[in-house]
């Protein structure tokens, strides 16, 4: 199964897992422990309206959402106080003409030097992080194969040979559902059969183009069970709006009995 | 001349470093093919620049402490107003119009900017009004 | 009192011979005075802002209530095509460089005109017959172009988009790409060759510093931009396969090659806004700008890192090497940074002065910094993973771009009116404009940055009424019609400016650049005498011989003399 899969990857997967190879041990050394105690403390703090995430991986990227949020406030503060200050303390009161202040070498530096090691430390975690959002497993407890169409989806679970399929088109469409197993790793194949689509789950914090002539590999593991709607994120036409689905993560056992009550090839919701 | 030359290379050169990282990380020729003909945009003008900045004393306004009576010669040509890049400006747009409905506009259209040639070239004699 | 080195010298014996001007609408078919084409691109681009914005209000209307069908779901997705390709290509790049730099470049650098008047004539018929194409797609049979101002292949191939209306689009933009690229070689031309005498590169006025890395911007990005336009053209007429699978194409390349052009496009459209903004703010709080060479290396350093960015809106193609895109995405959040703190360290014990100018500017900065900031977000793939193509975005892009063309825009604008027209405006109503721009503008787009974080992605005509969307588009929506009743005062303000003229006067914010040392309007080749330059500010110093800059230059020679010497000794 292994071997099909890195047959079936295109040259930029292979890229991919390269960059990711050297990247990997240039950060592991320096930014590991650093970035993940930060995300890992970063837990009780509030969420500033984001979704926490309900897959392991979908919970990486709210903690690193919430790093870069937390780090914005005080860069934010640093241009709005002395900004603010400016306003209220050097409003004009008479005609005389200020010190004519040409630059300042410290200040320039510092403005400069701070924010690059800024910079350096959030694409330290974002390296990390995004390493593992896009691992794509080698053993997952599941395929899906996701095809995003003008205008509806197809997945198909190649094991059980289970299809569900959107029915109708425009406003009066029964959108199908994906069911997943909670705490398992399901791989999803995603292609497209025609324009671009995005295959987009608020709550899992993920989304990625469903491109014809492309196929793209990803891992959910759902951490927590419930039905979560999911949407098409790219422009692909005139019912661009109406290409919605809905995934339904359910215990490992629910999903059992789930799929081996579906006839093979089952369409429909 | 110095400076301008030194603007266009400095960005040829550094599209020539990101190309190099771009290539030798990704392995992708298609983009980078891009960021080449980017350090070539930078490179081939700055480099002609730098050329001439060699060749000439520095211009009047190269120069920091430059005196009135280092200035001489004309600056330009200047028209003050001319019919013919309307004339032309139109018959590209007809032109352009027949990629959507078809040739005829382009017939009209080749036609203004025969006329616009035409009219142009013989009227671009310098004048009276060129500049000091 | 300390004399200035040398009074006005004389750089012309007699001013130039002309024949009868042509007026009215001659003049404006026949000009190719700089100035008269700088207010051409200037008052067309303003008038393609309004009809482009009356879309935004129609958009907006639509979102206002779940399910709502003010317009069908094609009609939306062309408003949103259309709004789009008229503010990024029509609107937010004309108006500044084929506007501001045309009339001041050659004002600011002491210059008779541009250096090659009748191409730039030529670039404004272009500009104008590309602008009409843009609209013309709405009288066709099939409709406008509805596939987003991005046009992502394969949905504007011809299967998927067929009709005049995405032809005409193209051509649209084929036609204001050229006219683009010409005002690009016209403005690099200008300012390498027509400066004044004294006037080195590095007494240059930001503003023009920064258009000139817009030009070169232009000159890389907008001949990829065209390239994809022909392939376009040519997959969807002439039976070629370059973007789609079929034949063998590969849809993703248009992607590369739209944001290979895309992104720099985007600095194209900040940067003469933030050389507007650096402008503004030194003159209105009578002081320099603050670190002026290293605010020129971060210019150009945007201008640099700007081209090698493209891919970041691309990682959700799984199509890209994520890590070098995402790093240097982030980076160029450094000397965008750089740029921000300039501006509080040129205002920074300053005496501000708070017209309208100097307020639009600092609503610029809050918008920027604010923009900027979930830049630096989306520039994370994870993060980016999650908000791509959703409101989030939306907000995103427009802090940016409406904190730089609407706000540094305007600042220009009110900043420079005295000069263009040598009448004030009102400026009770110009504190009207702003506030109700501001206020609208943050309640239309924060609200947005919430919708994004709760999933509504962006280009939908409809969402349910279960979605929860419904409250925070309301918001939006009463945000963007309070932004169009501040923009019905700015036309009031320029309508009774224009019937009951207030005289302004040469120089009324005592500027610091040469475009004030010379008449308002400026007569035709702009300049009868030149100040002696001998620093950035040559009309500030020869307005304030006592604080000149060219006497703290001096100093720190005499400094750096002194200091040689005693390392010498």
């Amino acid at each position: 199964m292994t071997r099909e899969i890195r047959a079936e990857l295109t040259s930029h997967n292979d890229l991919k897992v390269r960059s990711k190879l050297r990247l990997g041990r240039l950060v592991k050394v320096g930014g590991l422990v650093l970035g993940s105690s930060i995300v890992l403390g970063a837990c009780n703090l509030p969420s500033f309206a984001i979704y926490k995430g309900a897959t392991t991986q979908g919970r990486d990227t709210f903690h690193l959402f919430q790093l870069f949020t937390i780090i914005s406030i005080p860069v934010l503060l640093s241009v709005f106080v002395p900004l603010l200050w400016a306003i209220v303390r050097y409003r004009k009161k008479d005609d005389s003409i200020p010190k004519q202040t040409h630059t300042s070498i410290p200040v320039e530096v510092t403005y400069t030097v701070i924010p690059i090691l800024i910079v350096v430390f959030l694409f330290i975690v974002t390296v990390q992080v995004e390493n593992k959002v896009t691992a794509v497993s080698s053993h997952p407890n599941l395929r899906v194969n996701v095809v995003g169409f003008q205008w509806g989806w197809k997945f198909n679970y190649p094991a059980f040979n289970v299809t569900k399929v959107t029915q109708g088109v425009g406003g009066s469409s029964v959108y199908p559902q994906l069911v997943l197993p909670e705490g398992e790793t399901t791989t999803i194949h995603l292609t497209s059969n025609d324009v671009v689509h995005g295959f987009y789950i608020p709550q899992f914090d993920f989304s990625r183009y469903a491109l014809p002539g492309v196929n793209n590999y990803f891992d959910f593991t759902p951490n927590q069970t419930g039905t979560f709607i999911g949407r098409c994120s790219q422009l692909c036409g005139l019912y661009h709006s109406e290409m919605l689905f809905s995934v339904k993560v359910v215990t490992p056992s629910q999903f059992n009995t789930w799929i081996s009550q579906q006839s093979h090839s089952t369409i429909g919701a | 001349m110095r400076t301008e030359s030194r603007i266009y290379v400095g960005m040829g050169v550094f599209f020539v470093l990101i190309v190099v990282i771009y290539f030798l990380w990704s392995g992708d020729s298609g983009n980078s093919i891009f960021l080449v003909a980017s350090a070539l945009l930078g490179i081939m003008p700055g480099l002609y620049l730098g050329w001439w900045a060699r060749r000439m004393n520095p211009r009047p306004e190269d120069v920091e402490t430059v005196t009135a009576n280092e200035i001489e010669g004309v600056v330009g040509y200047f028209p003050s107003y001319t019919i013919w890049p309307f004339v032309l400006g139109m018959g590209a747009f007809l032109t352009a119009l027949a990629f959507v409905f078809g040739e005829w506009t382009a017939i009209i259209g080749m036609g203004f900017i025969l006329s616009a040639a035409i009219g142009g070239t013989l009227s671009s004699k310098p004048k009276a009004s060129s500049h000091k | 009192m300390t004399i200035a080195p040398e009074r006005l010298e004389e750089l012309e014996g007699q001013p130039p011979q002309h024949g009868p001007e042509p007026t009215g609408i001659f003049k404006w078919l026949t000009s190719t005075d700089h100035k008269v084409i700088g207010k051409n691109y200037m008052y067309t681009s303003l008038v393609f802002f309004f009809i482009s914005g009356l879309m935004a209000e129609l958009i907006r209307t639509q979102l206002f209530a779940p399910n709502n069908h003010v317009v069908s779901p094609q009609t939306y997705n062309e408003l949103f095509t259309i709004h789009g390709s008229i503010m990024l290509f029509i609107f937010a790049g004309p108006f500044v460089f084929g506007g501001f730099a045309n009339y001041l470049i050659p004002l600011q650098i002491g210059a008779p005109d541009m250096a090659f008047p009748r191409l730039n004539a030529l670039s404004y018929w272009l500009f104008l017959t590309g602008s009409i194409t843009m609209l013309l797609g709405f009288l066709t049979a099939s409709g406008a172009a509805a596939f987003g101002w991005v046009a992502y292949a394969p949905l504007s191939n011809s299967t998927y988009s067929p009709g005049a209306g995405p032809d005409l689009w193209i051509v649209s933009i084929a036609l204001v790409g050229f006219s683009g690229i010409f005002t690009a070689v016209n403005l690099v031309t200008t300012i390498f060759y027509l400066r004044a005498p004294g006037l080195t590169m590095f007494r240059m006025p930001v503003f023009t510093w920064n258009m000139l890395v817009t030009g070169i911007l232009i000159l890389i990005s907008f001949p990829v931009l065209t390239a994809a336009l022909i392939m376009l053209y040519a997959d969807r007429h002439f039976g070629t396969h370059i973007f789609s699978v079929k034949g063998g194409g590969v849809p993703v390349l248009w992607q590369n090659l739209f944001w290979f052009f895309g992104h720099p496009e985007v600095y194209i459209l900040a940067l003469p806004y933030f050389g507007i903004v650096t402008e503004v703010l030194p003159v209105f709080s009578k002081k320099p700008v603050f670190g002026y060479k290293g605010l020129v290396f971060a210019t150009l350093a945007i201008a640099g890192l700007s081209t090698g960015v493209w891919a970041h809106h691309m990682f959700t193609t799984g199509t890209v090497l994520l890590p070098f895109f995402s790093a240097l995405s982030l980076l160029i959040a450094v000397p965008t940074g750089i740029k921000i703190f300039t501006w509080i360290g040129t205002i920074w014990r300053g005496n501000l002065d708070f017209k309208t100018p100097l307020i639009f500017a600092i609503g610029f900065i809050v918008a920027f910094t604010m923009g900027g900031i979930t830049g630096v977000m989306l520039a994370s793939p994870p993060i980016d993973f999650y908000t791509h193509d959703t409101y989030f975005v939306v907000a995103h892009f427009h802090q940016v771009l409406f904190g730089s063309a609407v706000f540094a825009g305007f600042a220009g604008f009110y900043y420079w009116y005295p000069k263009l027209t040598g009448r004030m405006y009102r400026e009770n109503l110009g504190k009207w404009h702003f506030w109700l721009t501001f206020i609208g503008f943050n309640v239309t787009f924060l609200p947005q940055y919430l919708l994004g974080l709760r999933g509504m992605p962006r280009r939908i005509a409809v969402y349910g009424p279960s979605d929860g969307f419904t409250f925070l588009n309301e918001i939006s929506t009463f945000g963007a019609y309070l932004t169009a009743i501040a923009f019905v005062i700015f036309l009031y303000n320029f309508w009774i400016s224009w019937r009951k003229p207030i005289p302004a006067g040469d120089n009324p914010w005592d500027g610091h650049t040469l475009e004030w040392a010379t008449s308002s309007p400026p007569p035709s080749h702009n300049f009868h005498k030149l100040p002696p330059i001998r620093s950035l500010r040559p009309t500030w110093d020869m307005n304030h011989p006592e604080h000149a800059d060219w006497k703290h230059h001096q100093d720190e020679t005499a400094t750096k003399k002194v200091n040689e010497k005693e390392k010498a000794l």
